[in-house]
């Protein structure tokens, strides 16, 4: 058995999403980018709200917690704070991070607190069967928007960046070397680290808006995407992926052992 | 009931009104007798009307606010006009000099504002009154009251607050005929 | 008299002093007024004790927090009002379907929304029972004193730890925000959480029928299990069976049920001889003391009972009361909560009266006398 399968509770499977999903290539990278970085798993620990996406903590051989809509980064942090020595991941959907999560989203950035998050973004509010998200494009159709979605979208990478996150990259369900590498850099980063994936749904976002199914999607992903460099002159057409920011700051963790010290506390 | 003693203190907020409370209960503490301390808090505790509560008991205190207090210290016009002029016979008033008390009210006054003012800092006017309070009652010993207040004022300002006592004593001494 | 070796405490500060006695090393929350002095000392005191406080950005946030931290082994505590109380409901749901040990508190103030922030009331009191959705447990302590808030917030510690759920301790913005002089136990009981054995296999959310209860292993400490709010079997996989799904309700509420004659606490008062009986909680408690104390003097034969846990509530000691006295006033300071508690109880063994007041201030003697006497005249 390939060692990276030691990172999946394969006795858990079939999992529970639809045929031509892309979720399960995003949890295939993590366990990847476990296995390449040697995890232990027993210090290991990943987070997730409520979505389709979230359903993936449970397939991930480690210490996992699946909370309520939207609070997986404050349930993470207090894993990571109580017990700085797990390796905390969180992952979570464009509706449970944006929405919904917008808040925790934030200022989990803001803190910048040693977690690596993980948005499986599909576009949609999948699991409860196609409902707009923060992340649905304007003019697309939901079974909330039946004549034409009118939100604007947030950009999850800027939005990450300006709340002041330490790593900040995307990647597709398509690309998935880059995404392992992404996620990898991610757990490395001592801070907080956002990896922002495109991932199909074909049942709930493609067909309806006539993007068509799995491979039509992953075709979509491979045609527009393009590796991101500095200066780069944005063409509204194409999925910019790769590494935003990549920098070094304080991390809350290693801040507060600054406070046990002035409070004249013990480690 | 009758050995249950009450205070409301009354000023306008920063006065300290709510420290000397905090003083007054933590002295009775060291005398061996039980006190509860409240105030009110809210907008009227930014700069407006301040109050704290203290009752005082040898034995167990069941209801923690003042019933009809014996005693209302107040330190401006509008804490006497809320909390002093309706005060009924039963009831002392302790106010500060610069208050107009009318005739036949039963009060106690010291010029506990103007001192402070001029011979210490405007800050230790609770202070004074809290001298004044346990000079003209006894509720507490002098020896507890110090040492409760040396614990609880900023650091730096012990000599300074102790001084502010002894005048709250002589003005007691001075109103009681002493 | 003479009780000394008091300290002069805030009911807020007297909580923050229990729990960091109980063990409380993990603090997460979001300010709110009057529990916010609960906050202030954590965040003075935790770091200094071994222990960690964090503000999150909203109430929400707080408690997820805190859950995350009890289950990364700590002892674990939130805090806050009414409002807060509200926001916090559905996470309060997630720590009883998951089973971890958390403390919350929740300091009333006057309501609905913004309502008096500053001023008593006792409107959670349902809430605290009914407030996140779905079959649950409860343990709500509800402190009438500074040296309770010490106490209670100790208990309230150690049941969580025992039965692995939620436990509350409620009290109203009077208690929470007088001094008054602590003598600090010397002894304590405290009670930690059990831990799985290393070698044996570890079933988490095994149901245990009245056996103790399965012990929580900390992330982190070398067992791997998944934990979910979602409907789950015994190691915490989702489950849509409809056997499991009966067998796990009724395990987690059983498990603190069958053990309420341990929980629930209550205090009487000039109850032998009584005719008249007063239930009343917190600072309203001390009111209906003092009146009966005033009553006694004048020849009216009336008596207290102070439900200490509110939930479960003493119904034993009601029932036994109500069985010889028939005439029962309940003043609450609210438009009548406990007062169905109290009528579930009787059940028309006596007379029950709510004397509600909704002022936004404490019940005051005079008051609460003048209406109870009214009542017993009747």
């Amino acid at each position: 058995m390939s060692s990276w399968l030691n990172y999946l509770r394969t006795h858990r499977f079939p999992h529970i999403w639809c045929a031509g999903c892309g979720n399960g290539t995003v949890i295939n990278a993590m366990a990847r980018a476990a296995e390449d970085l040697k995890l232990n798993k027993d210090k290991t620990s990943v987070v997730s709200g409520i979505g389709c996406s979230s359903r993936g903590s449970g397939y991930l051989d480690c210490c996992t917690l699946h909370t309520t809509h939207g609070r997986a980064l404050p349930f993470a942090t207090g894993l990571k704070f109580a017990n700085p020595e797990l390796e905390v991941l969180v992952v979570s959907g464009d509706g449970d991070a944006t929405a919904i999560g917008g808040n925790h989203f934030i200022h989990a950035a803001r803190r910048n607190i040693d977690l690596t998050l993980v948005i499986m973004n599909n576009n949609i509010y999948g699991m409860t069967s196609g409902q707009y998200s923060p992340l649905t494009p304007t003019g697309a159709l939901a079974t909330t928007a039946p004549y034409g979605n009118i939100d604007r979208t947030f950009d999850i990478c800027k939005l990450a960046e300006a709340s002041g996150a330490t790593y900040v990259a995307r990647a597709t369900s398509y690309h998935v070397s880059l995404l392992k590498k992404c996620i990898e850099n991610g757990i490395k980063n001592k801070g907080f680290s956002v990896i922002e994936v495109l991932t199909q749904c074909p049942t709930y976002f493609g067909r309806r808006n006539k993007i068509g199914n799995a491979p039509q999607m992953l075709r979509w992903y491979k045609d527009r995407g393009v590796l991101w460099k500095p200066g780069t002159k944005e063409d509204p057409d194409k999925i910019y992926l790769g590494e935003f920011v990549n920098v070094t700051d304080s991390e809350y963790c290693e801040s507060y052992e600054a406070v046990i010290e002035k409070a004249g506390g013990k480690k | 009931m009758s050995e249950r003693i009450e205070f409301r203190l009354s000023g306008s907020g920063g006065q300290g009104i709510i420290t000397a409370g905090i003083v007054l209960a933590s002295a009775a503490l060291y005398d061996g007798k039980n006190a509860i301390q409240s105030q009110s808090y809210g907008p009227e505790a930014r700069g407006g009307a301040s109050k704290a509560e203290v009752v005082i008991s040898d034995s167990f205190i069941d209801y923690p606010k003042a019933t009809i207090p014996n005693y209302v210290l107040c330190l401006t016009k509008e804490a006497y006009r809320a909390y002093g002029e309706n005060a009924n016979e039963d009831i002392t008033v302790m106010a500060d000099s610069s208050i107009e008390i009318p005739e036949g009210k039963k009060a106690l006054t010291a010029p506990i504002i103007e001192t402070a003012a001029k011979e210490f800092r405007p800050m230790v006017a609770n202070t004074i009154a809290l001298g004044f309070i346990v000079g003209c009652t006894g509720v507490v010993s002098q020896e507890s009251v110090i040492k409760a207040l040396l614990e609880r004022v900023p650091k730096g300002t012990e000599e300074l607050n102790e001084k502010a006592l002894y005048k709250g004593f002589e003005f007691a001494d001075t109103v009681m005929g002493r | 008299m003479a009780e000394k070796n008091k300290i002069l405490l805030q009911g807020n500060e007297a909580c923050v002093l229990g729990a960091i006695r109980a063990g409380m090393k993990f603090y997460a929350g979001y300010p709110i007024t009057p529990s916010s002095e609960i906050a202030e000392k954590a965040a003075e005191l935790l770091p200094k004790h071994g222990g960690k406080f964090i503000q999150m950005e909203d109430e929400i946030a707080g408690i997820a927090c805190a859950i995350g931290g009890s289950l990364a082994g700590l002892k674990s505590m939130t805090a806050t009002s009414g409002p807060g109380f509200s926001l916090k409901q559905e996470n309060l749901g997630y720590a009883c379907i998951a089973e971890i040990p958390l403390v919350v508190v929740n300091i009333m103030r006057m309501g609905p929304s913004t309502g008096l922030p500053t001023s008593p009331a006792q409107g959670d009191l349902m809430q605290a029972k009914w407030g996140t959705h779905g079959d649950h447990p409860v343990i709500c302590y509800y402190p009438s004193s500074v040296r309770e808030m010490y106490e209670y917030t100790i208990k309230a510690f150690n049941m969580a730890e025992k039965f692995r759920t939620p436990v509350l301790v409620m009290t109203d913005e009077v208690i929470a925000h007088m001094r008054a002089g602590v003598e600090i136990p010397e002894e304590v009981e405290i009670i930690d959480r059990k831990k799985p054995e290393w070698g044996k296999s570890y079933l988490p959310f095994k149901v245990t029928d009245g056996e103790e209860i399965a012990p929580l292993a900390a992330f982190g400490s070398g067992f791997r299990f998944h934990v979910t709010g979602l409907a789950h079997d015994e190691m915490g996989f989702p489950s849509n069976n409809p056997l499991r799904n009966d067998e796990m309700i009724r395990h987690i509420c059983a498990k603190v049920d069958k053990c309420n004659d341990e929980i629930v606490e209550s205090a009487e008062h000039f109850t032998d001889d009584a005719e008249v009986l007063f239930v009343a909680c917190g600072s309203v408690a001390r009111t209906a003391l003092y009146v009966v104390k005033q009553m006694r003097s004048e020849g009216v034969k009336a008596g207290l009972l102070i439900p200490k846990t509110v939930w479960p509530f003493p119904e034993k000691a009601l029932k036994a009361l109500s069985s010889r006295i028939h005439k029962i006033i309940v003043p609450e300071m609210n438009m009548g909560q406990l007062v169905y508690e109290v009528e579930r109880i009787v059940k028309g063994d006596s007379t029950v009266t709510l004397l509600e007041k909704v002022t936004g201030e404490l019940f005051k003697t005079e008051e609460m006398y003048n209406k109870a006497m009214a009542v017993i005249k009747q």
